[in-house]
């Protein structure tokens, strides 16, 4: 028997109470004990952004984050972000192809947009540098984004 | 490419923070887990017990102390980038923080993390030694004080004690003639070679070099051709001042080469 704890957390506005092995990472938690397997797990060390959710608002690795560590926490997946702009826009602009990196790009874009909602091509690709795609090659992606932002690019 | 089991504990005061590390050798601290959950996953790293810091009020908090900038060892990478104390009193820790790793990555790693971990890449202890910051540092013995100069000893190597905490980095009175270069492959990559340079008034220039050795460097002898401005002597004062270690990504000759690019760079930032 490994080491548990008991954790209180909100997901997606609803309240969560479950027993979590200590070890397990938040994003192991959302999809394993909760079914919420929009976020996805890829690297498991920081890197590539599938794994990419909300904590207390603000965007983090779920893969660098216990579950015990949200105790107490608002966390938000894609499943329970209002992400629906820039959802449509990825649709038109073909900013998805398997879909892996998705999530990651649409939580971590709204971020962007949150914090500047006029970026620059330059600014958007340096914001989402942490974001990996190995489908689409990346510039539909930025374009999506941008079309968002209400700045049209070829 | 989990961790393997450790028990959790999350004090709620420094003392039981203190008492929880002394009670086992093989206890981490757990800041903001960016690095060390990393290492946890790939099993690079196996405490038996993980002690969460976030409890520690006394950690958190960026303020004016009378003399500089008192920063807590909680404070995010996020809060260096966007605080209004930081961007006024510390700029060149704005400056660095911008470019460090990711923005998902910054919400939740700390300065004191990556000061305690002294990766050889980081960017924070060279802009602590630039800047000539204070490290306060708590233990289960008292209370004691170092100077970043004499913090970081080597690759991961710090004049931690086992079982010792960083509380927070005092930063002396604001410099503005600042400049800070990281030569990357890519956004957020860990630094190929970087530089943290603050030019005090009435003082030679501390330029710290990150990614170049195993512990941040002052080129002390560069510091000094630039006070008599002459940035091709700098330059050449490198090879002196540097003793580059070879990476798989850079070779020890390519560090040495890019320094200088880099500082010729980073002097006509300083040179305004």
């Amino acid at each position: 028997m490994e080491p548990e704890a008991t954790i209180r957390l909100t997901v997606n506005g609803e309240a969560v109470q479950a027993r979590t092995p200590v070890r397990q990472s938040l994003v192991d938690f959302l999809r394993e004990e909760l079914d919420l397997t929009g976020s996805h797990v890829g690297c498991e060390h920081g890197v590539c952004g599938a794994c990419t959710l909300l904590l207390n608002g603000e965007i983090v690795r779920g893969c660098l984050t216990l579950a015990v560590q949200a105790e107490g926490a608002d966390v938000t997946t894609v499943e329970g972000a209002d992400l629906k702009s820039l959802q449509e826009a990825f649709v038109e602009r073909n900013a998805l192809q398997c879909g892996f990196c998705t999530p990651g790009m649409l939580l971590t874009a709204d971020a962007l947009l949150k914090r500047n909602p006029t970026p620059t091509r330059k600014e958007a690709r340096a914001f989402l540098s942490g974001n990996y795609c190995r489908c689409t090659g990346y510039h539909a992606i930025v374009d999506a984004v941008l079309a968002v932002a209400g700045r049209e690019t070829s | 490419m989990k961790p393997a089991p450790f028990d959790y504990l999350r004090p709620e005061d420094l003392d039981a923070a203190l008492a929880a590390l002394a009670a086992d050798p093989e206890a981490a601290a757990l800041a903001g887990g960016q690095s060390l959950l990393a290492m946890m996953n790939m099993r690079a790293a196996r405490p038996t017990t993980l002690v969460d810091l976030s409890g520690l009020s006394e950690l958190r908090g960026v303020a004016e102390d009378g003399v500089g900038l008192r920063i807590g060892a909680l404070t995010t990478h996020a809060t260096l980038e966007t605080d209004p104390l930081i961007a006024a009193r510390a700029p060149l820790l704005q400056c660095a923080a911008r470019e460090l790793a990711h923005p998902a990555i910054r919400n939740r790693g700390a300065i004191g993390g990556s000061l305690a971990l002294a990766d050889p890449a980081a960017e924070l202890p060279a802009v602590a030694v630039a800047l000539n910051g204070t490290l306060e540092i708590a233990g289960q013995d008292g209370r004691r004080e170092i100077a970043a100069d004499d913090f970081f000893l080597g690759a991961y190597e710090t004049a931690l004690a086992p079982g010792e905490l960083i509380v927070a980095i005092r930063i002396p009175s604001t410099v503005k003639r600042v400049a800070y270069r990281k030569l990357a492959r890519r956004h957020g990559d860990y630094a190929m070679v970087g530089l943290a340079a603050a030019w005090p008034k009435d003082d030679s220039p501390r330029i710290a070099f990150f990614a170049v050795s195993d512990a941040p460097t002052l080129a002390v002898r560069a510091g000094r051709a630039l006070v008599a401005g002459d940035v091709d002597a700098a330059v050449a004062a490198l090879a002196d001042d540097l003793s580059p270690i070879d990476h798989p990504d850079c070779d020890a000759a390519t560090k040495l080469h890019l320094a200088g690019v880099l500082l010729r760079r980073a002097y006509l930032e300083l040179g305004e």
